[in-house]
C-alpha cells in the first residue's frame, strides 16, 4: 500500500507504518513558540503539568516575531521574562527581535527539513510543508505537553492532492494559486486534511512557502510541497541539506480529493471581505480604491516577494494618498534585498519600511488599519478587525498586485500600470 | 434554563477574540472574560450567563491557533458548543480546556434567545420544540471532558488518548 507524505513522516514519527484515520502519538523533531503565546505555555509546563526542565533544549526554537519590537511596557516585560526563561532552559534556537516570522526564520536557517514532524504555537506552522515538513500549528496546553514530553498525539489525516499544470503567466505567483485552491474547495475543504502542493518543482522556497501557509486557510493540519525539483535543490545545495531517502511521493498513495489547476488560464486572484475562501478574479473586481498596501508576512514577505513588487515599482512612485508598508518576512529577507537593489527601488517609490516579523497582520502594532480604511494585504487573513479596526476592509493578493495597486490607488493588474 | 446564542458559519478566532486583546496585550490577564466576542456581538460578554450554549454554523474557530479564544469562552462559562463541523485546532484547543462541543446542525427554531436544557452526560438537548439528542462524541473525547482537560487526563492515565497503556 502507498503512502502520503504525510503517512511517510507520521509513520517514521510513531515508529511503525501508519495510515489515514488512525490516531497515533508521534516524537516530535522541532518544536517552535513565539513571543505572543509563550508566557502562556511556560505557565501550563511549570504550574500545570509541573515539569521543571523542558524535554531537549536542542529540540526547541523561540522566536519575537509577533510584537517586535516591543510596541508597550506589557509586551515588553513579557518579552524580557522570555529571554531569561530561555537562558534558563538552555534553549538552543533562540531569534530575537528583527530576525523576522518564526517559520520563513527556521527555514532559512536549515533548522526546518524534509520528513521533520514541526509543531509551532502560530496556525500558520504548515508552512514548514514548504521544505516538505509535517509542520502544523497548535495551542497553549499542547505545544506545553510537547515542551514536557518531546511527543503529541494526533489522527493521520487524509491528503488532498492539488495537480498545478503548466507555467504561470507573467504577473501571476503562487498567491494566485493558493487562492484559487480556496476558492474551489472553501474554507473549510481541507480540515483534518493534508494538503500535497504537486506540479511546482520550478518553485523557489519562498513561493513554497506561500502555498504551506495558506494550506490552513482551507483548514488544513499540514501542508506539504514535495522535496524535490529545482526550487528544492537550490536551497538544499545553500544549506548543505538533503531530503532523507524514505521521503518521496508514492504514484500508489491514496489521495481523498485531486484539484486540478491549469496555470496557464490562471490570473490574479483577490480574496474580498471579510472570508479568505471569498475569492474573484482581479478583473471582475471594479475599482477599489485602496489607502494602504501592506506587502509582508510569512506567506508574501519573503525576498523572492520584495524582489517581485520592486520589478513592478522600480523607476516609478506610488500613487498620493497611498501608503505602501514593506515588513521583510525575516532579515535575511531585508539582507538580500539591501544587497540587490530591492529595497532601494521600494524606498525610492515611496514605500515605508518595518522591521522583520509579523507587523500588523494581527492588528496589534506597526500599520494597523483605521474604520473605514481599505488595505491591499499580501498577507493570509482578511477576516473583520484582523489588521486593526473591525470597519476596515482587507483584500489579499499577490505581491505583484500588491505594487501594481500601489502604483494606481486602487486594486490593479501589474499589465495595467505597465502598460 | 440556559440561553442559545445563535452565530453563523464560519466563525473564525479573530471574532472570537481578536489579537489585539489577547492575554499577551492585556494589563490584568483575568481580564480575558471580559473580551469574547467584543466587535463581533459586543453584548455577549456582559450578559451570558454560565451554562449557556454557543449553536453555530459550519467551521467554528477557523484561523489562528489562540487558544485563549476557548480559553475566553470557558472564562464565561459556555456549557456547549454545537455546530455541524469545527475548525481543527479550535476543536483540540476546546477539547485540551475541557470544554464540550457536539458536532450537529441544529434548525433555525433553535434560534438565538431561546431558552434550552442540555444533559452532557446523554448528549440530549431540550428545546421548546422538543427533544434534540445530538450525536455522541468519541469515547476519547467524552474521557477528556470527564477529566477535566488534558493535562488532567495526562495526569490520571498516564499516557495520550490512544496510546497503549504504559
Amino acid at each position: 500500500m502507498g503512502q502520503t507524505l504525510a503517512e511517510q513522516i507520521l509513520s517514521r514519527g510513531a515508529g511503525r507504518a501508519v495510515r489515514a484515520g488512525e490516531q497515533v502519538v508521534v516524537d516530535v523533531d522541532l518544536a517552535m513558540m513565539h513571543d505572543s503565546i509563550s508566557p502562556s505555555i511556560i505557565k501550563v509546563l511549570h504550574h500545570e503539568i509541573g515539569a521543571e526542565r523542558v524535554w531537549d533544549a536542542t529540540r526547541i526554537a523561540v522566536v519575537i516575531d509577533h510584537v517586535a519590537p516591543a510596541a508597550t511596557v506589557q509586551t515588553a516585560g513579557h518579552q524580557a521574562n522570555l529571554r531569561a526563561w530561555v537562558r534558563q532552559q538552555g534553549i538552543r534556537y533562540f531569534f530575537d527581535v528583527g530576525q523576522g516570522i518564526s517559520h520563513p526564520v527556521l527555514v532559512e536557517h536549515g533548522l526546518a527539513r524534509p520528513g521533520m514532524v514541526i509543531v509551532g504555537s502560530d496556525s500558520h506552522s504548515t508552512g514548514y510543508g514548504a521544505v516538505a515538513a509535517f509542520g502544523t500549528g497548535m495551542g497553549t496546553t499542547d505545544m506545553a505537553l510537547t515542551l514536557a514530553t518531546g511527543r503529541t498525539w494526533l489522527r493521520v489525516p487524509e491528503t488532498v492532492r492539488v495537480l498545478a499544470q503548466g507555467q504561470l503567466a507573467a504577473g501571476v505567483s503562487a498567491k494566485d494559486l493558493g487562492l484559487a485552491v480556496a476558492r474551489r474547495i472553501g474554507a473549510d475543504g481541507a480540515t483534518y486534511r493534508a494538503v500535497e502542493w504537486h506540479g511546482l518543482g520550478a518553485l523557489s522556497i519562498a513561493e513554497r512557502m506561500t502555498l504551506a501557509t495558506l494550506s490552513i486557510e482551507v483548514g488544513a493540519k499540514a501542508g506539504l510541497v514535495p522535496a524535490a525539483g529545482p526550487g528544492w535543490q537550490a536551497h538544499a545545495d545553500a544549506r548543505r541539506l538533503q531530503a532523507p531517502g524514505w521521503l518521496a511521493v508514492d504514484p500508489a498513495a491514496t489521495y481523498v480529493q485531486t484539484v486540478t489547476v491549469d496555470l496557464t488560464r490562471l490570473g490574479p486572484q483577490i480574496s474580498v471581505p471579510h472570508q479568505v475562501d471569498h475569492v474573484v478574479d482581479l478583473h471582475e473586481l471594479g475599482r477599489v480604491a485602496v489607502d494602504v498596501v501592506y506587502l509582508g508576512t510569512c506567506t508574501n514577505g519573503h525576498h523572492e516577494h520584495l524582489a517581485a513588487a520592486a520589478q513592478v515599482l522600480r523607476g516609478r512612485r506610488i500613487a498620493p494618498g497611498v501608503r505602501l508598508l514593506v515588513v521583510p518576512a525575516s532579515a535575511e529577507a531585508l539582507r538580500r534585498a539591501t544587497a540587490d537593489g530591492t529595497l532601494g527601488a521600494l524606498l525610492d517609490a515611496g514605500a515605508t519600511i518595518g522591521t522583520p516579523g509579523c507587523g500588523a497582520c494581527i492588528g496589534r502594532h506597526m500599520g494597523v488599519l483605521a474604520p473605514g480604511e481599505v488595505c491591499l494585504f499580501t498577507g493570509n487573513r482578511n477576516f473583520r478587525g484582523r489588521m486593526g479596526s473591525p470597519d476596515a476592509r482587507i483584500y489579499l493578493g499577490s505581491p505583484e498586485v500588491a505594487a501594481a495597486t500601489a502604483l494606481a490607488g486602487y486594486i490593479a493588474h501589474p499589465a495595467e500600470v505597465l502598460a | 434554563m440556559a440561553r442559545i446564542w445563535r452565530f453563523g458559519p464560519n466563525i473564525n478566532t479573530d471574532q472570537i477574540v481578536p489579537g489585539r486583546y489577547a492575554p499577551y496585550m492585556l494589563p490584568d490577564e483575568a481580564a480575558l472574560r471580559n473580551y469574547p466576542f467584543i466587535e463581533a456581538r459586543p453584548e455577549f460578554a456582559a450578559t451570558v450567563q454560565p451554562g449557556d450554549l454557543i449553536v453555530a454554523g459550519a467551521n467554528f474557530g477557523c484561523g489562528s491557533s489562540r487558544e485563549y479564544a476557548p480559553l475566553a469562552l470557558q472564562l464565561v462559562g459556555i456549557g456547549a458548543i454545537i455546530a455541524p463541523s469545527f475548525a481543527r485546532i479550535f476543536y483540540r484547543n476546546a477539547l485540551n480546556l475541557g470544554i464540550p462541543l457536539f458536532e450537529a446542525d441544529l434548525p433555525a427554531e433553535v434560534a438565538d434567545g431561546t431558552a434550552a436544557t442540555l444533559d452532557i452526560a446523554t448528549g440530549q438537548l431540550h428545546t421548546a420544540g422538543g427533544l434534540i439528542a445530538l450525536p455522541p462524541p468519541p469515547a476519547f473525547v467524552r474521557e477528556v471532558w470527564e477529566a477535566g482537560g488534558i493535562v488532567a487526563y495526562v495526569r490520571r492515565h498516564g499516557r495520550f488518548p490512544g496510546q497503549a497503556a504504559p
